[in-house]
């Protein structure tokens, strides 16, 4: 909404990997979810396949970035079920820990750990949690931070990088864990203008790669350029979802017509 | 006549020195001590104050006499001039280091001092070798034998305790977790109450390890202050982390009684814990145990540390943002991880001037024992002046007392300033 127009896309996107698999990735049925008697998320239903770009928009408020919480369980759901590969989410620790370490998240303001450095915010759950030997977690790293492209910061801490580096190395932290499904919360928020390019760059070669992404975003270019579909939330529920090209162009819901109005600034 | 903004500029400008008028000595005394006519004043007037103080402090201390066997004697080499005896620190300066510690043994505390230097290295500098550990975790019990003599092997298998909760922990843990914690605390329990005497006395038995034995109302001084001042340190901190996690904690039971805990010992002045240590505890315990009381008042002072040392780094905890706690969630790091790894390393970071602000004002208060009959070195001043050659010494004890405090606290301080900045890399 603060960005009246969407950002270009900066290149040409290879789409030979991005194929969507008939396996189901995640699947929700009937979810809801209170914050105390505020019932934030209602009625949720989506299955989805691996290999699937989904991008969630919609007002804030909206419950958006709740439901991929949920997803992770950084949001506990009240009814319904979340099935994330095959593990049902329920209070069962053992269960959220596996769900956890498959599935990366990607903070709107990074979270990075700032008492590290960076090689070591990306080795850290590699070593104690997948008991990785650090030497080949140490690779591992460094192979995701030259695919961000930020190899040279590797022994820098945080709170020396930039917005959009901390971010990249944000995603390369995840990408540490060799996960099968990366959550976004809008990634692109917390940045200015000329770092969400680059921040949006990583995500789309991550796309080309045929990672199962959800991603919550207001960078409309992005959703037109990667998605294989859009979900609009209002209210907690899920208003309408379409590929790209037909909810742009042609949004059937009133509430789709309005937000996109507002926000590509026509 | 329309004005013109247009400009371009074609030429960089290059870096150049700051004029000579900016820098420099004369400059910062200017700038710093007579930038205005109030500074001025201010710097005149402090000047007068410190001079005032110096000019009339320094007789004292310039005339003072070190050598003389009574404050009598003192007196008559002063012949009237203004001057401190300091000879009462000459004459009994061991017993202020040491209490009535037999002097035969003087090196079994020195001993003790050195290694702990030894023992804390690997725990307070990074660049020295990490092996050391395991040095700094059975030097509790070295020590405590050194100190107080008797059998090595008591206080060797009282601290193999903790490992034994390890492995019972080890043991249990894939069966269940809670399981596992519950009997790693009941486990050193059982050890200390069923298998520490008959173990330690078999072991005795075959390699004695024996040390004269000294009793507890021997020790007194500084070394007393250290002893109770260091174990309370190093016991508080990390019960004053497990008590900050619990009162944090999501299950309730754990959650009241670390709130209880913290809430109760706040409530209470440290004296009247050191009274019941003292006195009332003999009531609860079963007939017949004798508890030492250096023991008691060590553990009461420890309560009392870990409870404010709890709130300090409760407010640590507080101040990291929500989303260091999501972000360690979300890599499938489980609970105690993320607290070693990620939480506590942040959260104590904050916390470190509270924390050594704990560890100054427990330091102090090992005074407080003298009101309990501990011979501190303040209940040394005391009965040093019970004496007939030294009544009326006040000043010159209590400066040098004063003194030696000073340098601990100072050093601590000290410590906590260089800690904070090699752990500093937010880079603000």
């Amino acid at each position: 909404m603060t960005e009246p127009q969407p950002h270009e896309i900066p290149r040409e996107i290879d789409r030979s990997h991005m194929q969507v698999s008939d396996e189901v990735a995640i699947e929700i049925a009937s979810m809801n979810k209170w914050f105390g008697s505020f019932h934030v998320l209602r009625d949720i239903n989506m299955s989805v396949n691996r290999g699937e770009r989904i991008v969630i928009c919609g007002p804030s408020g909206s419950g958006k970035s709740t439901l991929i919480r949920c997803i992770n369980r950084l949001e506990e759901h009240q009814s319904g079920r979340i099935v994330v590969d095959g593990t049902e989410l329920t209070s069962d620790v053992k269960n959220i820990d596996k769900v956890r370490s498959e599935v990366g998240m990607v903070f709107q303001h990074f979270n990075l750990f700032p008492h590290l450095t960076i090689l070591e915010n990306c080795t850290l759950a590699p070593i104690w949690v997948r008991k990785i030997p650090k030497k080949d977690a140490e690779e591992t790293a460094m192979h995701f931070l030259e695919k961000v492209k930020i190899p040279e910061q590797a022994l820098k801490y945080p709170g020396q990088l930039s917005g959009g580096q901390q971010q990249r190395v944000a995603i390369a932290r995840s990408l540490c864990m060799r996960p099968r499904i990366m959550l976004f919360d809008e990634p692109t928020s917390a940045l200015d203008p000329e770092m969400i390019k680059e921040v949006l760059d990583t995500m789309i070669s991550l796309a080309e790669d045929g990672m199962t992404m959800l991603v919550v975003t207001h960078e409309m270019g992005f959703a037109q350029a990667v998605a294989n579909r859009v979900v609009f939330m209002d209210q907690g529920q899920i208003v309408e979802q379409n590929e790209p090209k037909a909810f742009f162009n042609n949004p059937q819901s009133d509430r789709t017509k309005l937000f996109l109005s507002q926000i590509l600034g026509h | 006549m329309a004005q013109e903004y247009s400009y371009v500029r074609t030429e960089m400008l290059p870096e150049q020195e700051p004029p000579s008028n900016a820098i420099g000595a004369l400059v910062w005394v200017r700038e710093n001590l007579f930038s205005g006519p109030l500074n001025t004043i201010l710097t005149l007037a402090s000047i007068a104050v410190v001079w005032w103080i110096v000019s009339h402090m320094s007789g004292w201390f310039l005339n003072s006499v070190w050598q003389a066997g009574s404050l009598a004697e003192c007196r008559e080499i002063l012949d009237g001039a203004t001057g401190a005896c300091f000879a009462v620190i000459t004459d009994r300066w061991e017993q202020l280091l040491y209490g009535f510690y037999p002097s035969e043994f003087y090196w079994r505390p020195n001993l003790t001092l050195l290694l702990m230097l030894v023992a804390l290295a690997p725990v307070l500098f990074p660049g020295v070798p990490r092996r050391l550990f395991w040095f700094s975790a059975v030097y509790p019990a070295i020590g405590f034998w050194l100190l107080w003599g008797g059998s090595i092997w008591p206080p060797l298998v009282v601290l193999a305790a903790f490992p034994v909760a390890f492995v019972v922990y080890r043991l249990l843990e894939p069966v269940n977790g809670i399981l596992a914690a519950v009997a790693a605390l009941v486990a050193p329990v059982l050890w200390w109450f069923l298998f520490a005497a008959p173990i330690g006395g078999a072991l005795a038995a075959i390699l004695p390890g024996t040390l004269e034995p000294v009793a507890s109302d021997l020790f007194g001084g500084f070394m007393l202050s250290i002893i109770i001042g260091v174990t309370g340190i190093a016991l508080s901190l990390p019960l004053g982390i497990l008590l900050a996690l619990g009162r944090q904690s999501d299950l309730i039971f754990i959650k009241t009684i670390c709130v209880g805990f913290i809430e109760f010992i706040r409530g209470v002045p440290l004296i009247t814990l050191l009274f019941t240590a003292s006195l009332l505890l003999n009531y609860f315990l079963p007939p017949g145990t004798n508890f030492d009381i250096i023991l008691r008042v060590v553990i009461m002072v420890t309560f009392f540390a870990a409870a404010y040392m709890a709130e300090v780094i409760r407010g640590g905890l507080a101040a990291l943002p929500r989303g260091q706690y999501e972000a360690a969630d979300a890599l499938g790091l489980d609970y105690w991880r993320a607290q070693r790894l990620i939480i506590l390393p942040q959260a104590l970071k904050i916390s470190i001037p509270g924390i050594v602000n704990t560890f100054i004002g427990l330091f102090k208060d090992t005074t407080l024992v003298v009101f309990i009959g501990l011979l501190d070195p303040i209940g040394l001043s005391n009965a040093i002046r019970a004496t007939t050659e030294w009544n009326g010494v006040y000043w010159e004890l209590f400066v040098f007392i004063g003194l030696c405090f000073f340098i601990f606290c100072f050093g601590m301080s000290r410590y906590s300033m260089y800690l904070e900045r090699r752990l500093k890399t937010d880079h603000r």
